[in-house]
């Protein structure tokens, strides 16, 4: 019954909306919705019930310890270091990403021998895994004695720096940019390649040149892969753990614990299962709530 | 105020000669419509004209003033596209008014410029939409509109009412003329349609394969077609040809006899072509009746009632196709014998090298 006014509702928005055609969608959808609420929504159920536990893997059995677990999590200085870490280290990247990726899709979307390898080259970073992609970062790129920044460094007469001890959120902020930038600039350049030559040339015979072209016709136009961008990309990084376990561990102290690495922290290194589910399910509250904002603000720039 | 003058201009692309050397004088207010089939240069000898696409050789000179290198903002001409090319994410008034905007006009009189062009193209109730939310006949307004904005010396249009549908290219037909009219400026304007190039033109120019083929008035191509593909080409249906071979001549008259027909004969003055010759004859399907015992036979292949006029096609026995323009009482049906004869006055003459044999002098206006 209630099926039925559901999709009776569906129809006539579907018709009065776009004057489309009129199908029964539900048991197309059925399966694959059904597959999806096993898949997520158990787990997310079972997270929910452990936060609500006082279950420590090291002192079985599990107790019902009422809102203790969250209790403890908010009054917790260090909930909100994590949460100060998350944002800096999203932020950080996506300005990164959004800035150089621009840059170099503009780059790459001129006229140059050798131009596709360029391309190639570009993106190249973004299918490297992310535990190798910070060992290398780790081991040849930052490290003071053996890494190419400290031999520059002391090629300039300077002293090498010990990067993860002295700029450890920074360090992690670069290492993340360097895989996260390819992927903003492939989606970038897939865009500058359908901005519609009609439009660049009536730009020009406007009088539109360099900077202006830049400002009103292309950097307009990269506005929506940009939202795009912005979305993916907080998505995956609020999610972030392999580069900060591979080379900080969260440190020094807790300069580099992320939300993520923080649940990781209390569920295996303090094998505390509730308070790691309480802050879990905090945090699903948190990205559930940016998605909201961001998938809000893509599709009104999608429509626009 | 725009004079352009094209002197042997040519375009080359690396592996391809598109335009072949071009020689072309438009005059100031005048409407020019290039026209031909497709491929045959038009959007490219635009483009040039515009500075969108270089000039690989020849002169091509603005009121004088030699333009090759001048850059296309500088040239004062204003050119709409095909796919009007708006920018989506600006509103219509921006749209029209971004030319000045980059020129640094001051706002006050950019948006005294936007309202004047808004009310000449009935756009003032939609200057604050994009351009996704307009009708297609509204984009193109606005495209033609951000192109009057600037003020430019003259107009291009590549194909502008393609994207429309029949009733408002017809309408907008005749607002562009207006246009040209009221802002007395040059228009250039292309098309494949040879009905928008006779309805539209001052002149025309007939492009085929990067060549000019032939420069005149449309009722002087209609006419006076200089060469087998003008006849070809313009007119609608199309002329019917004809070869044949000259038997006789004198001062006023030719006598031909058709490939498997009879004799027909194309009157003018002194024509130049001695008997034997193997000529073609031009018959329009408007200047050509059914007779009763014409020179030209055939069998009534087809006919279709327009209403004011009926085409008959008819099939020759060599297997050719000629159309004949009649009137709605002629009774053909299908599978009819028929013969024909053309209006002696109204043939026109070609030479074994596709060449009009004779210029005749028609009184126009
Ligand atoms: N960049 C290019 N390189 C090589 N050849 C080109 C290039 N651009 C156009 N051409 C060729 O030049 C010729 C003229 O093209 P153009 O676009 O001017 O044709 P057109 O007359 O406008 O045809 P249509 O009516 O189809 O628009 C075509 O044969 C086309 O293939
Ligand atoms: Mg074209």
């Amino acid at each position: 019954m209630d099926q039925g006014v559901a999709v009776t509702n569906i129809s006539t928005e579907v018709r009065s909306g776009r004057g489309a055609r009129q199908v029964n969608t539900l048991p197309l959808l059925l399966p694959a919705v059904i597959l999806l609420l096993l898949w997520s929504i158990l787990p997310l159920l079972r997270t929910i019930f452990y936060s609500f536990e006082n279950y420590n893997l090291m002192t079985p059995p599990a107790v019902f310890n009422g809102g203790l677990n969250y209790r403890y999590l908010f009054t917790d200085i260090s909930t909100w270091v994590a949460i100060k870490n998350s944002v800096v280290l999203v932020l950080g990247v996506l300005a990164a990403s959004i800035v150089f990726g621009t840059l170099i899709a503009l780059l790459l979307n001129n006229d140059f021998p050798g131009r596709n390898i360029a391309r190639l080259l570009a993106i190249a970073p973004f299918f490297v895994m992310s535990p190798v992609a910070a060992l290398i970062w780790k081991n040849l790129l930052l490290d003071p004695v053996s890494g190419l920044f400290g031999w520059f460094m002391t090629l300039l007469g300077l002293h090498p720096i010990a990067w993860f001890s002295t700029a450890p959120m920074l360090s992690v902020v670069i290492i993340y940019s360097w895989r996260w930038i390819p992927f903003a600039t492939l989606i970038l350049l897939t865009a500058l390649q359908s901005l519609d030559t009609d439009q660049l040339e009536a730009a020009r015979m406007d009088g539109a040149k360099g900077l202006a072209r830049l400002r009103y016709i292309v950097l307009p136009h990269l506005l929506r892969p940009i939202s795009i961008v912005i979305m993916l990309e907080s998505i995956f990084l609020l999610s972030a753990f392999a580069v900060i376990y591979t080379t900080t561990n969260g440190g020094p102290g807790d300069a580099t614990t992320t939300l993520t690495y923080l649940i990781f922290i209390k569920a295996l290194n303090d094998f505390s299962i509730g308070s790691a589910s309480a802050a879990g399910v905090f945090a699903i509250v948190l990205a559930n709530v940016l998605a909201m904002f961001l998938i809000r603000a893509v599709s009104r720039n999608l429509q626009a | 105020m725009a004079k352009l003058i094209l002197q042997n201009v040519e375009k080359r692309y690396e592996t391809f000669h598109a335009i072949k050397g071009i020689d072309l004088s438009i005059d100031d207010r005048e409407f020019v419509v290039f026209v031909g089939p497709s491929g045959c240069g038009k959007t490219t000898l635009l483009r040039m004209i515009a500075g969108l696409e270089d000039i690989t050789g020849g002169d091509f000179s603005i009121d004088g003033v030699r333009a090759n290198d001048i850059p296309p903002d500088k040239r004062g001409l204003a050119m709409v596209f095909q796919t009007y090319a708006l920018y989506p994410h600006m509103t219509v008034a921006e749209n029209m008014g971004f030319a000045l905007k980059m020129a640094k006009v001051p706002r006050d009189e950019i948006k005294a410029k936007v309202a004047h062009a808004a009310a000449m193209l009935q756009l003032d109730k939609v200057l604050d939409r994009r351009p996704k939310a307009l009708s297609g006949g509204q984009r193109q307004r606005v495209a033609i509109g951000r192109a009057i904005v600037r003020n430019p010396k003259g107009f291009l249009f590549d194909e502008p009412l393609s994207n429309l549908d029949a009733a408002l290219r017809v309408q907008m037909r005749t607002e562009l003329v207006k246009l040209n009219k009221q802002l007395q400026t040059t228009m250039i304007y292309v098309t494949h349609d040879q009905i928008e190039a006779m309805t539209m033109a001052d002149r025309i120019v007939v492009l085929h394969a990067g060549i000019v083929e032939q420069v005149g008035s449309p009722l002087e191509l209609y006419n006076n077609p200089a060469n087998l593909f003008v006849a070809g080409f313009i007119g609608s249906p199309k002329m019917n040809l004809l070869e044949g071979v000259v038997t006789a001549r004198d001062d006023q008259h030719v006598e031909v006899k058709l490939d498997d027909a009879g004799n027909v004969i194309v009157m003018g003055d002194r024509i130049a072509v001695a008997p034997g010759t193997r000529v073609t004859v031009g018959m329009r399907p408007e200047h050509t009746a059914l007779v009763s015992d014409g020179p030209i036979g055939g069998v009534a292949d087809f006919v279709e009632h327009l209403g004011n006029e009926t085409l008959v096609y008819v099939k020759r026995p060599d297997g050719q196709q000629m159309i004949v323009k009649a009137d709605d009482l002629a009774g053909v049906r299908m599978g009819d014998a028929v013969t024909m004869a053309p209006k002696g006055d109204r043939s026109v003459l070609f030479g074994p090298d596709g060449k009009a044999l004779l210029r005749r002098e028609f009184h126009l206006h």
